[in-house]
């Protein structure tokens, strides 16, 4: 059977959102399980911190200049650094190493 | 009430711009994976304008590619995209409680990594405004970077692509470090996961696990550990 592009499209579109529209929906008062409130609290941290290691270092194709785009992001934000500084830092880094390696 | 609308609004096009900028560059090589699968550069557009995932849209490419079935790329968006539930959990927490279905439904529409890191930490309740002036540039820069990523393939050059690709991680970085730096806890928490994040990626059959699947079960995992081990103080009088 020959499948519809489109259908596909269609698919992917709905189950993306549902997921999505049904617990902002869904939830509509505060979750007072402490438990429940402290794991979502976390939530963002841990997912965050799963995603961007150990990809930013397979990202650019070279191990080297994804750490030190990791090493001098992770300082500036430190430092206190906005979204649009440390991103910018972290491309920089980037591509000035890759000129060397 | 109106001008802190506005405010709002404004301020999340602001906060969105780096956003939509990296966005558009890993929509790009994204469009580059649509390409692969066949799709045409209105279709892989449309695919990011209605999905807003990278990761989800690039497994629902893989399944387009391969002619899975149906149901196959319902449970395959499912998983990849699973983590948007835990996303969106958090965030209605985020919400006064009186913020109408309407809003609800529309903040949904990109309940995205980037969008919902910055939704997370703006200070108490979450105007949706924000959200909407995120949006109304994250989302452009994605499906038109998706789009033009099928039509010109390599246009811009390699070395400019790749160091594009890391704005994002610089995103999440300055999202996650700021707290850790308060919170000695939290610092535990971003280093361990990823010392996690990086043995499933390297160790034998762990890395058969796919990059959304590791995602939603480290999050679990560590996230739930973290919970029963340092509960949260309750701060906020009305919730408690």
């Amino acid at each position: 059977m020959r499948h519809n592009t489109w259908i596909y499209l269609l698919i992917m579109a709905l189950v993306s959102y549902v997921i999505r529209a049904l617990p902002l929906t869904l939830i509509r008062r505060p979750i007072r399980n402490r438990t429940l409130r402290s794991f979502l609290y976390y939530v963002p941290y841990v997912t965050l911190a799963v995603m961007t290691f150990p990809a930013i270092m397979d990202a650019t194709g070279n191990v080297w200049s994804g750490l030190a785009a990791l090493a001098a992001g992770a300082l500036l934000a430190w430092l206190g650094g906005g979204l649009l500084p440390v991103a910018i830092l972290c491309c920089a880094t980037v591509f000035l190493m890759n000129l060397f390696l | 009430m109106k001008g802190d609308n506005r405010r709002c609004f404004v301020r999340g096009i602001r906060d969105g711009i780096p956003i939509a900028l990296g966005y558009f560059a890993v929509g790009f090589t994204l469009g580059i994976a649509a390409k692969g699968a066949g799709l045409t550069a209105l279709q892989a557009a449309i695919a990011s304008f209605t999905n807003n995932a990278s990761a989800g849209e690039y497994a629902g490419f893989t399944v387009i590619r391969t002619g899975g079935s149906y149901l196959e790329m319902a449970l395959m968006t499912l998983v990849a995209n699973a983590r948007y539930l835990l996303m969106s959990a958090a965030l209605s927490q985020k919400f006064r409680q009186d913020i109408p279905f309407g809003h609800r439904c529309l903040v949904a529409y990109d309940v995205t990594d980037e969008i919902f890191g910055i939704c997370v930490s703006v200070d108490g309740y979450l105007n949706p405004f924000y959200a909407y002036g995120a949006m109304a540039v994250a989302i452009p820069g994605w499906s038109l970077g998706t789009g033009l990523g099928v039509m010109m393939g390599n246009i811009l050059p390699a070395a400019v692509v790749v160091a594009l690709s890391v704005g994002l991680y610089g995103m999440f970085l300055a999202v996650i470090i700021p707290p850790a730096r308060k919170d000695r806890f939290i610092a535990t928490l971003v280093l361990l996961s990823m010392a996690c994040s990086f043995l499933f990626s390297r160790t034998p059959y762990l890395s058969r696990i796919s990059e959304g699947m590791r995602m939603i079960l480290l999050t679990v995992a560590i996230a739930g550990a973290a919970s029963v081990l340092r509960p949260i103080q309750e701060v906020d009088s009305d919730a408690a």
